[in-house]
């Protein structure tokens, strides 16, 4: 079995004449953490939805948990997503009229079977077990995020997809959030956070930087927690 | 987890859903009313048209059309009678309750003496208010009274049980100065019968020109005991439709099946069919003025309820396919996030129906009330009567409501199985 979780060969999308991604290769290994960083426009964003299982590449293979999602149907790749990714929003996505427990439960609800106590243990988890029966618009900016981080972990996913989660966030709550991150880490959960911030991308352990769709830097952050990392030839 | 959902998404969003069911409701109002309304104003339509005479005529056999066409009324001996004894018959046949009133006329000249001046007249002789004991034990009160309703009377009508009292027209009273409680001799074929006049009558026909008296006196006037010249008939029947016109050309044509619909169904034509077989020796004819203006009102009147059922029915439609439109792009990303987690296409519709589903109940349980109240306002208003509760109403209504929220909600499932997940999530 391989130990990479991902593998991206020469992953083209291509908009008419815009090239948002212009054969891309990356691998991140089982319990990595990547940020990718890069100016808007990048393909940060476009990268993200291929890895999500959200976008088709134009071209390029997309190797994800052994198994090959480049070519798959909608109906699949919602498959894939379910059991194997974990999405974490800049904007949260919380659906305003359902409580922080209901919004968790959502997930479980459409991955499997609904546990209202596996739920609550996911929102103590960010620290929201006293805020379980909140409704989103009675919840702070950090502590919504902590419930979409609580609703990403909530089926153990292979691989945690983070689309800048403290962009809307204060220091406090940034701090909150990555502490958070720090101890999926710990636990082996493979993250990839697209991010602005320079912190938030220096506490991965490697950093991607991505400009007209192409990877032009890559940097390996020796104080970042050493997993199973596997890189691919820099080009 | 589901009905969580639903329960959260229709009690924590009240306000915008309250347009949804506010135009369902609208819409199921106008239906019910109208629909209620459509299928009662047959009655209606007909029990108003009742109040301007009969709408049946029963002759007899063979003198029905000649009696018509060449006038025979002043020669005795070409005069063909019906059987006075047979009429309670009328209201044994399989439409009896549609039987309103029926009353007999015979009709003589005489010479009408009032002690000061002696003129020739037409003599009509009818029941005013005949209790009749009919074949099958019941009992009926009928007779021209009842049946000539806008009928002005000065004084009281004659007793029935008394053929000396008669009324006379406001016209004969008015050339030969009679007024109330004077006496008159009418004479003809060698037979004097003296009356008393107990009413004028007005009625605006050629009735105000003549002498209104007991048919058993004209009977007894011009010697034939028993003798009915004509039988007016006033009976409730359904607007006549193509079967119906068929029929009444030649019942002979239809086949067994379409005869028996015929049968069974109030047309005029089978209500006269069914006269003709109790009466020996008789033909009933529809008064078509009268059975082809009830069918004619109703139909108009029916189309036009149609009409404005299905305008407000496709108004709302197009409203709700607004309404939830709207109300499913402001939720896109909730939808898109539910693609995301794992969400199917078919799961994300399914909810959405399953809210607008019990939305449109909502607006159709409200609306059917309501529709119930406003067809009882216009049945007082327009016909002075309560309109009745049909249940094919709520039936019809139901599956309408049905119909436009699932119309009303394909230019949003369209866009909801368009939505791509990506597009909407990640908006900065």
């Amino acid at each position: 079995m391989n130990d990479a979780l991902l593998e991206l060969s020469k992953v083209s999308k291509i908009y008419g004449d815009l090239h948002a991604l212009d054969e891309v290769d990356l691998t991140v290994g089982r319990g990595e953490w990547v940020s990718i960083v890069g100016p808007s426009g990048s393909g940060k964003t476009t990268m993200m939805n291929i890895i999500g299982c959200m976008d088709h590449p134009t071209s390029g293979t997309v190797v994800l948990d052994n198994r090959d999602i480049s070519e798959f149907s909608s109906f699949d790749l919602t498959q894939v997503r379910r059991e194997t990714i974990g999405l974490i929003f800049q904007q949260f996505h919380l659906i305003p009229h359902l409580t922080a427990i209901e919004n968790v439960m959502v997930s479980q609800y459409y991955h499997s079977m609904p546990d209202e106590q596996e739920a609550r243990n996911a929102l103590e988890r960010v620290g929201l077990g006293d805020r379980a029966t909140h409704l989103p618009r009675q919840l702070s900016g950090g502590e919504q995020q902590r419930v979409c981080v609580a609703r990403a972990l909530i089926n153990s996913p292979k691989i945690v997809l983070a689309d800048e989660p403290t962009g809307n966030l204060d220091a406090n709550n940034e701090h909150i959030v990555l502490d958070i991150f720090g101890e999926l880490h710990d636990e082996g959960t493979t993250l990839i956070v697209v991010t602005h911030d320079a912190t938030v991308a220096a506490k991965a352990q490697r950093e991607i930087r991505l400009d007209h769709g192409k990877v032009v830097e890559e940097i390996i952050h020796n104080d970042a927690p050493q997993v199973s990392s596997v890189l691919k030839e820099e080009k | 987890m589901f009905w969580r959902m639903l329960r959260s998404a229709l009690l924590r969003q009240t306000s915008r859903r309250m347009m949804i069911i506010c135009t369902v409701a609208l819409g199921a109002c106008v239906a019910t009313s109208m629909l209620s309304v459509m299928f009662d104003v047959g009655d209606k339509v007909n029990q108003e048209l009742k109040a301007y005479g009969a709408n049946i005529i029963v002759r007899p056999q063979g003198a029905a059309v000649v009696q018509d066409i060449y006038d025979f009324e002043e020669d005795p001996a070409q005069q063909v009678h019906l059987d006075e004894a047979d009429l309670p018959a009328i209201k044994t046949i399989f439409w009896t309750y549609n039987i309103i009133d029926f009353n007999p006329e015979l009709t003589a000249q005489a010479e009408v003496n009032t002690g000061n001046v002696s003129t020739r007249s037409k003599i009509l002789g009818t029941w005013f208010n005949k209790h009749l004991a009919l074949p099958d034990g019941s009992e009926v009160t009928t007779g021209l009274v009842n049946l000539r309703g806008w009928w002005t009377i000065e004084g009281t009508w004659p007793d029935d049980n008394d053929p000396s009292q008669a009324v006379v027209g406001a016209a004969f009273a008015r050339d030969n100065h009679l007024s109330i409680g004077d006496q008159l001799t009418i004479s003809a074929n060698g037979k004097s019968l003296p009356l008393t006049v107990t009413g004028i009558v007005t009625s605006g026909g050629e009735e105000d020109s003549q002498v209104l008296a007991q048919i058993d006196s004209v009977q007894e006037l011009i010697g034939h005991p028993d003798a009915v010249g004509e039988v007016e008939v006033s009976a409730l029947t359904t607007p006549d439709n193509d079967l119906a016109r068929k029929a009444a050309k030649n019942p002979k044509s239809l086949t067994i099946q379409e005869k028996e619909t015929w049968y069974c169904t109030a047309y005029v034509s089978s209500i006269a069919y069914q006269i003709e077989e109790v009466i020996p020796g008789s033909t009933a004819r529809a008064v078509r003025q009268v059975s082809e203006s009830a069918g004619t009102i109703l139909e108009k009147t029916q189309l036009l309820m149609v009409l404005v059922t299905i305008l407000s029915m496709a108004g709302a439609a197009l409203a709700i396919a607004n309404l939830v439109t709207a109300n499913v792009m402001e939720r896109a990303q909730q939808i898109g996030l539910m693609k995301a987690v794992g969400a199917r296409d078919g799961a994300v519709a399914g909810l959405l129906l399953t809210e607008i589903g019990v939305i449109g109940s909502l607006g159709g349980v409200i609306g059917w009330v309501a529709g119930l109240g406003l067809a009882q306002v216009i049945g007082q208003i327009v016909f002075s009567s309560f309109i009745a509760i049909n249940p094919a109403v709520t039936g019809i209504v139901a599956a309408l409501v049905l119909l436009v929220v699932l119309a009303g909600s394909i230019p949003a499932l369209r866009f909801l199985l368009r939505l791509r997940p990506a597009e909407v999530l990640h908006g900065r």
